[in-house]
């Protein structure tokens, strides 16, 4: 398992607890949608899973060698060029000034963006940008790949695009993703396993899997996406006056 | 596989359906796909390739925009036709407002002395000298603040308040201190230039967006690396400005020493040339000596400054909608 969260427990200052009691494993090579309302606390449960934050509570095992991460907006170097963002994350890794061009060119390959290795981030669209993050992220060459909100920013037409990327991409390189999102259809249409987390605190209340039948058959996805969204609203509505 | 193809625009949702509010459902009109919607690699690659065409804007030809060299130049006509304007009125005495061209045989004057080419030089060449060392001693001592905490509180107010504290003011106690050398005329500047390339580099540094940090983090940056890597390179917008204004700082602190500390081992500056006006009551040198450093100020934001920061603005996307 390369990903065990037991007890998982974070508060910041003496305010109410953000998460409380996090349960969750997670297999080597499995895709994992985090889903949750906005605000519930994924992103920082996604920070303390990625060594940015540390938990205040409870125990976590996450690969020795850390996580790469994504992050929603690109998050790019404006200073740099596509490529030059992809050899950094190499240079910093350690890998050696005659591979870092090769292996950046592999990359922006891999995702589809061999030509635009000279631009600078706003030259690029959003949709690119992310792509040119996801090859950063790849850069890393970590087994756990941790993602929050990455497509959030995109227009419906560029995510579903993404969508079919990151899946392909995912299967080329068998990494351990896990995806935050607030968008129940993405968190089907992504993940293996759908988590959803409470708000107030968060805590992972129920996990639903999805099937290669869900991927092909769109009226069965979209049941499995009403039922996620009806569990989702149950657990917003317990916070109404 | 051509039924995987057809992505849904609006999924029946039976738990929606049965219980809940309408309210997101016909909030979000276009949704997401909830299957593939490309058939496999190449066809997912030419649908990218097409949105990225059509996303990124097609090169634009950089051309010479002359209404940038021609507006400014207008402007300085009109300013000069309207000071022979008010000269030829007659309203003044010519000896207290010379016109244009009164001036203009005044630098011919100087230029023929060689006193012009002195002064210029001789100011140019300390105003650069002392930047430049502001620059090597304001840079680490930046760099220092911005990163420790306690330095920061301890010194911070400080330095921002040397900024605020006019550089003549140190005039009197560098000629006690250094009595009538060079020696003065660079302390003064000093004093001008290195708090503000200090702030400026703060500033610089603060305004680095946080994730930046985090992405360094993650991607498993050292200190130093993070510092020279990551910090640098973000902070240098800011930096830039903290330059320029160190420049404008040493420059004007220099005009003033050199304004008032005249005589000693002190050689023949601008502001030298200005006060020796004074003393003459000759407000042709004066005026000449006010162009004369207005004209180097001017200059070097142009020559040196502008184009330093354009390139950069440019390489980040900053230029974008500015009316530079
Ligand atoms: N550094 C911090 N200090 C104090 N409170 C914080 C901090 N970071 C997050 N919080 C609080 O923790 C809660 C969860 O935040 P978090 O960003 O993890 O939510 P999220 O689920 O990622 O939300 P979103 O969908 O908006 O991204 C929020 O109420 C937020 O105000
Ligand atoms: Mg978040």
């Amino acid at each position: 398992m390369p990903v065990v969260l037991e007890n998982l427990g974070k508060r910041f200052g003496d305010g109410a607890p953000v998460l409380d009691d996090v349960n969750a494993n997670i297999a080597q090579g499995e895709f994992v949608a985090l889903l949750g309302a906005s605000g519930c606390g994924k992103s920082t449960l996604l920070n303390i899973m990625a060594g940015l934050e540390l938990p205040t509570s409870g125990a976590l095992e996450v690969p020795s060698d850390g996580a790469a991460f994504m992050f929603q907006d690109a998050a790019l170097f404006p200073w740099l060029t596509a490529r030059e963002n992809i050899e950094l994350a190499l240079k910093l890794r350690g890998v050696g000034k005659a591979d870092r061009r090769t292996k950046a060119n592999e990359l922006l390959d891999l995702v589809h963006l061999g030509g635009a290795g000279d631009k600078r981030p706003h030259e690029l669209s959003g949709g690119m940008r992310q792509r040119v993050s996801l090859a950063r992220s790849l850069a890393q060459d970590r087994q756990l790949l941790l993602m929050d909100e990455p497509f959030a920013a995109l227009d419906a037409i560029t995510r579903d695009l993404l969508h079919d990327e990151l899946e392909r991409i995912w299967k080329e390189t068998g990494r351990t993703i896990v995806f935050v999102t607030h968008n129940v259809r993405e968190a089907v249409r992504l993940g293996q396993r759908v988590l959803l987390l409470s708000s107030r605190p968060g805590r992972v209340v129920q996990e639903w899997n999805v099937t290669e039948e869900h991927r092909t058959d769109a009226g069965l996805a979209g049941q499995l996406t009403g039922v996620i969204t009806a569990r989702l609203r149950e657990e917003i509505r317990r916070h109404a006056k | 596989m051509p039924s995987n193809t057809t992505p849904l625009a609006e999924a029946p949702a039976p738990g929606e359906a049965s219980g809940a509010s309408s309210d997101a459902s016909s909030a979000e009109k276009v949704h997401a796909a909830l299957t593939r919607s490309s058939t496999g690699n190449e066809d997912l690659r030419e649908l990218e390739s097409g949105l990225d065409s059509l996303q990124s804007d097609a090169a634009r030809a950089v051309r010479i925009d002359w209404s940038r060299i021609l507006l400014p130049v207008a402007a300085l006509v009109v300013l000069i036709l309207a000071w022979q304007f008010y000269v030829s009125l007659g309203l003044k005495r010519r000896d207290l407002v010379p016109g244009p061209l009164d001036v203009l045989g005044q630098f011919g004057t100087l230029w023929a002395e060689g006193s012009l080419q002195e002064a210029v030089w001789t100011s140019l060449q300390r105003g650069l000298v002392g930047f430049l060392i502001s620059v090597a001693i304001a840079t680490p001592i930046g760099l220092l603040l911005a990163q420790v905490a306690p330095l920061r509180r301890a010194f911070g107010p400080l330095i921002s308040g040397l900024q605020v504290l006019p550089s003549v003011a140190w005039v009197p106690a560098a000629i006690i201190w250094f009595g009538l050398t060079d020696a003065t005329v660079y302390f003064v500047v000093f004093m001008g230039a290195i708090p503000s390339i200090i702030n400026g580099l703060i500033s610089g540094v603060d305004q680095i967006p946080p994730q930046y940090r985090s992405v360094g983090t993650v991607l498993g940056a050292s200190r130093l690396q993070m510092a020279v890597q990551i910090i640098l390179p973000a902070a240098l917008p800011g930096y830039l400005s903290g330059l320029k204004q160190g420049w404008a700082f040493s420059w004007r602190s220099l005009m003033a020493a050199e304004i008032i500390a005249v005589g000693g081992t002190i050689g023949f500056g601008l502001g030298s040339m200005l006060n020796q006006g004074r003393d003459l009551a000759d407000m042709t040198v004066v005026m000449s000596a006010i162009l004369l450093i207005l004209a180097v100020g001017i200059l070097i934001e142009l020559l040196v400054f502008a184009p330093i920061e354009k390139r950069l603005l440019r390489r980040r996307g900053l230029l974008a909608g500015s009316t530079r």
